[in-house]
């Protein structure tokens, strides 16, 4: 028998006013999962972690967090949670260190051990260095750290991280990444959301692609590769030639086309063997690029091009 | 509304109140200025500098006679002053009330804890001043012992709906509306200055709706030994329903803000 779900959703719904930014979703996560909600901005992704988070409260169907319900334990499960909101709201006039405590003081956890947890979480961030620095000089970088520590401070049993990598640089998004699969081996069970696709793949064990407030696709990153892709992808590139009227006089070659404004996309089982046969038919390509499908071709494929702001 | 009294816990409204000392820990030499400064300064030019002119009302000089005022509208001004902007910027610049919110800290404790801290905040600055006017020789009777605690109704009376105000609004540029048509009318038409009498009778009802006049007719008594004009029950069950009310006003604000 599979362990009890830390997370069970079913059928949840949130509409504001007239809007629905979450329109019935199932979800489990187990302990243990790092578990990833991917999705273009305004599928609901945010609106459900604010649900398991227990300030939202659903508009319909059902919710529990570690076997509780959000509507009447609300202060008990976020007891045990651990929140990394999409907006920083550490105390800017607060030190580092104080950030901490301050913090574990609201889970009622006495000063001494409070103090003691800050530092070894400073530690784990790689900010003990600036512990006593006010929050305002720190790099982006070291602003979402110190926000991943404080959530957990409470030695949380789920860790909920609201695009955590957002704005970062690459340099800053690798280290970040790393802690994360750092707390991920520790057995800490973590839910995010995001649009990087990367991100997914790296961090995420099983993930659902949500658009327009449902769940479009869930699985494993490698699974949704493998249902909803090819193995690979050819990029090709004409000079000149519109990639629309090029498109025509692929029909056949792998299993499916995908013009682009600037190239044409081909999802072939083999690339090589794709690229062949569009030699064969007397197209020349100004340029070949045969790689693996990513899981970006996967979100476009499910959530569409067309750009929703 | 019930739901949300009974949720409030002392140890999450003492972890708000820690952390608003812990801000204050930062900036208290400026603020402490400021707050003890102030007061002093209007004594000096208003007590002793227009006293000079005006003799006495009522009987005793003008210095003895607006001390108890300025003492109320200290911890009338404080408590508007740490109400607006520090709490306006904890939803929206700092985000620190969010930063609770997904703590097990609720609604209530949030409002508790930093009424708790204003009310830190004006005692100190009230028990400084008593202790100043004392030496002015402006206090009459042993009665002024008990005005940090009419100062206390005050703050509450005007911190808890100030922040439920702070609470509700989009946009700072409401405060100035607040300081003008609410703060400095009510602090120069509640008997601070001048005895209300003075006022036309049709504005006195204005001055009767403030809770800072009940606080400046209950210091006056205390620090004089006279009687205030209304029973000293009525004033204080006016400063304690006005706080009562300010509080359920400014729990149902904040949870309007934060839970969707």
């Amino acid at each position: 028998m599979s362990p009890q779900p830390l997370i069970h959703a079913r059928g949840l719904v949130k509409r504001f006013g007239s809007f629905t930014a979450v329109d019935g979703i199932d979800l489990q996560v187990a302990p243990g999962e790092a578990f990833g909600f991917l999705g273009p901005n305004g599928a609901g992704k945010s609106s459900t972690m604010r649900m398991i988070s227990c300030v939202s409260l659903p508009t319909a169907g059902e919710l529990r967090i570690l076997g509780m319900d959000p509507a009447r334990d609300g202060t008990r499960i976020r007891a045990r949670l651990g929140v990394c909101p999409q907006l920083d709201n550490l105390d800017p006039d607060l030190s580092v260190r104080e950030n901490l405590t301050t913090y574990a003081r609201y889970f009622g956890i006495p000063r001494a051990e409070a103090r003691r947890r800050a530092d070894e979480l400073l530690e784990f961030v790689q900010l003990a260095d600036r512990a006593g620095s006010k929050v305002d000089p720190l790099s982006g970088g070291m602003k979402r750290r110190l926000t991943i520590a404080r959530a957990m401070v409470n030695e949380p049993d789920i860790v909920l991280l609201d695009e955590p990598t957002t704005g970062l640089d690459p340099q800053a998004r690798h280290l970040l990444w790393e802690r994360l699969f750092q707390l991920k081996r520790r057995g800490t069970t973590l839910v995010l959301t995001t649009h990087y696709m990367d991100e997914a793949e790296q961090l995420c064990d099983r993930l659902v692609v949500m658009d327009g407030g449902r769940i479009v696709a869930e699985g494993s990153p490698r699974s949704l590769i493998e249902t909803y892709s090819t193995p690979e992808v050819v990029e090709l590139r004409f000079g000149d030639d519109r990639p629309a009227d090029v498109a025509g006089k692929l029909a056949g070659v792998g299993e499916r086309i995908d013009p682009l404004p600037d190239r044409v996309l081909v999802y072939a089982a083999d690339g090589d063997a794709a690229t062949a046969e569009v030699h064969r038919r007397g197209l020349t390509p100004s340029s070949v690029l045969v790689r693996r499908s990513t899981l970006e071709d996967v979100f476009l494929h499910l959530t569409g091009r067309t750009l929703v702001d | 509304m019930a739901q949300l009294v009974s949720q409030v816990s002392a140890r999450s409204t003492l972890a708000v109140l820690e952390r608003a000392l812990t801000l204050y820990r930062r900036l208290w030499r400026a603020s402490a200025f400021s707050s003890f400064i102030i007061p002093v300064l209007f004594l000096v030019s208003i007590g002793i500098g227009v006293g000079g002119y005006v003799g006495g009302i009522g009987g005793v000089d003008y210095l003895s006679w607006i001390v108890p005022g300025v003492l109320a509208s200290t911890a009338f001004q404080m408590a508007v002053g740490e109400c607006t902007y520090p709490v306006f910027g904890d939803f929206k610049w700092v985000r620190a009330y969010h930063a609770m919110r997904a703590t097990p800290v609720e609604v209530g404790d949030m409002v508790c804890g930093w009424l708790l801290y204003i009310l830190f905040r004006v005692e100190i600055a009230v028990v400084v001043f008593l202790a100043i006017t004392a030496l002015f020789g402006a206090l009459h009777s042993p009665w002024a012992l008990l005005t940090p605690l009419v100062c206390a109704l005050v703050a509450l009376a005007t911190a808890a709906p100030t922040m439920a105000f702070a609470a509700t609004i989009e946009h700072d540029s409401y405060f100035a509306l607040l300081f003008r048509f609410v703060l400095i009318p009510s602090t120069l038409f509640s008997g601070v200055f001048f005895p209300v009498e003075q006022l036309p009778a049709f504005a006195r009802p204005l001055a009767y709706l403030s809770p800072l006049w009940h606080g400046v007719e209950l210091d006056r008594a205390a620090t004089l030994g006279v009687s205030p004009p209304w029973p000293v029950a009525v004033h204080l069950a006016y400063l304690l329903a006005f706080a009562a009310a300010g509080t359920l006003w400014a729990f149902h604000a904040f949870r309007k803000r934060l839970q969707d």
